[in-house]
């Protein structure tokens, strides 16, 4: 049911997930674990997963610093991480 | 960016269970009322992602009601209080102004978590926080999970995760084995805890349910290998995919204390009647004090019934409170941290992660504002919700009075928010 799947671009490789997924599952989904790089230039990834730690920032659709477990995977979406 | 003026006679913050318990019983009041919340769909934490299929009946029961009542839902971070009787909240490209005349706050609690080396590597996740990933479609199905820290949470989680397909490894808990025994023996005054601590047993069948102990260390280069547990004298190495660890959990009390709620040991100070120190306001769930999802329940009833004037259905319900709240003083009890935690972080290993400021820093400084001008401590995105409960428990520290915004917003929406603050006239 191709209603039921969302195909959107992570890194610039795309990827089918199921409707409801949000952002931070579908980058882990594609096999990226890093999120972005912290001041000291570590790789970080997802902490909280509810949205108050703000490790899982990635730019999506060009606007950085969104919380990709708070962001609901829309079709055409193009999401990047800083890892 | 577009602004939405709303006002409500109930105005309930945070849609998990004491929330949207809270926004049916004013609603039952005929109050109108609306309620807003930082996720996409009420549930909060534990119910995340069951608004189509509840897993208990409790849950079942009450996004019913919630849907029938007809509550308008607003998916808005709060982020300042304008003046007295006015929220903002932020969402994408809206600013919220939301007008009320009782504030009923239900922000939940989140997880505790404590530094340790290597904790700051991917895969290295709370556990509730790898509980909510797999709620949004992560796929854990054989994917090896060591589950650690503390609280009755570690037990749902690792069943959940169980049943998902993960290849649950082992359950470390810190507290010890005098504690759980203490636990378990005051179950049966709580026989709906013991039925579900007992399904939850079942559930996890084999997996180790490891008591005295705790990570001390998580390894890999750029993302998580193994972990070293640490039970009495003996180290052990786990290789694994994925490390879910949380310390319990600590109360969401940062709105409550912008707004000028009382605060005592962490939880916000509430009367016989949900009602803070602040008139107009009051507070239900684990803000008030960890106590699971049913208390939130009744506390949130209760603080419904008491905004919408119906003082009786209030009362009705303190019994039962009173009963609830005797489960949470047995849960702190049990879960309280062992002291030997603060030997986890060693003095390279990061407590802030937004700023990267690792303990060694920290020490030195007597106060977490000396700390914080010096080091930028807490100063991050996150604000102090992670590093704070951490210096708290390593250094005793206590946090600063929070700063608006209690979220990081743009400028946009702060902008805005200047604009409806008073005199100042609206363009366009």
């Amino acid at each position: 049911m191709p209603n039921q799947m969302r195909t959107l671009c992570v890194n610039g490789a795309r990827i089918s997930v199921a409707r409801g997924t949000t952002v931070a599952a579908a980058i882990l989904q594609a096999g990226v674990q890093a999120f972005r790089r912290s001041v000291r230039g570590e790789l970080r990834g997802p902490l909280c997963g509810m949205g108050i730690c703000f490790e899982c920032r990635v730019t999506i659709n060009g606007r950085a610093h969104r919380r990709s477990c708070q962001v609901v995977c829309e079709e055409g979406m193009d999401v990047r991480t800083d890892g | 960016m577009a602004e939405v003026k709303r006002e409500f006679d109930v105005l309930v913050v945070g849609a998990g269970p004491a929330g949207m318990a809270a926004a049916c019983a004013a609603t039952d009041c005929s109050a109108s009322v609306g309620i807003v919340d930082d996720n996409q769909s009420p549930g909060g934490q534990i119910w995340r992602g069951e608004a189509g299929a509840p897993s208990t009946p409790e849950a079942a029961t009450l996004y019913n009601k919630f849907s029938d009542a007809k509550i308008p839902f607003m998916n808005a971070a709060v982020f300042a209080q304008a003046e007295p009787g006015m929220l903002l909240a932020e969402s994408g490209e809206t600013v919220y102004e939301l007008r009320y005349g009782k504030l009923i706050l239900a922000t939940g609690a989140r997880e505790r978590f404590l530094p340790f080396p290597g904790w700051t590597l991917p895969n290295v996740v709370g556990a509730g926080g790898l509980q909510a990933l797999v709620k949004s479609g992560l796929p854990i199905a054989s994917q090896r999970v060591v589950v650690a820290g503390s609280g009755p949470l570690l037990f749902a989680v690792g069943a959940y995760l169980k049943k998902q397909g993960a290849h649950v490894l082992c359950i470390a808990e810190q507290a010890g084995r005098a504690q759980l025994a203490r636990f378990v023996a005051g179950l049966w005054r709580f026989p709906g805890k013991a039925a579900q601590a007992l399904r939850l047993r079942g559930e996890l069948g084999g997996v180790p349910y490891l008591l005295n102990c705790w990570p001390v260390a998580a390894k890999g280069a750029e993302k998580l290998k193994s972990v070293t547990l640490q039970q009495g004298e003996k180290r052990w190495d786990v290789p694994c995919d994925y490390l879910a660890c949380g310390f319990h959990l600590t109360p969401n009390t940062e709105l409550a204390e912008l707004i000028g709620c009382e605060v005592q040991e962490g939880c916000v100070r509430v009367n016989q009647r949900q009602e803070t120190s602040v008139p107009d306001v009051l507070c239900a769930g684990e803000p008030t004090g960890i106590g699971g999802a049913e208390l939130a329940l009744v506390e949130g009833e209760i603080a419904g019934y008491v905004a919408g004037r119906r003082e009786t259905e209030a009362e009705m319900r303190f019994g039962e409170r009173r009963k609830l709240r005797r489960f949470a003083r047995l849960l702190e009890q049990t879960f309280r941290l062992r002291a030997e935690l603060k030997g986890m972080a060693q003095a390279e290993t990061i407590v802030c992660r937004c700023e990267d400021v690792p303990l060694g820093r920290l020490r030195g400084h007597t106060s977490w504002r000396a700390a914080k001008l010096e080091t930028r401590c807490g100063m991050g995105p996150c604000q102090g919700r992670v590093c704070g409960p951490a210096v708290e428990f390593l250094l005793g520290w206590k946090a600063e009075s929070v700063r608006p915004p209690v979220f990081p917003v743009r400028v946009a929406a702060l902008a805005a928010s200047k604009d409806s603050g008073g005199q100042g006239a609206m363009q366009g």
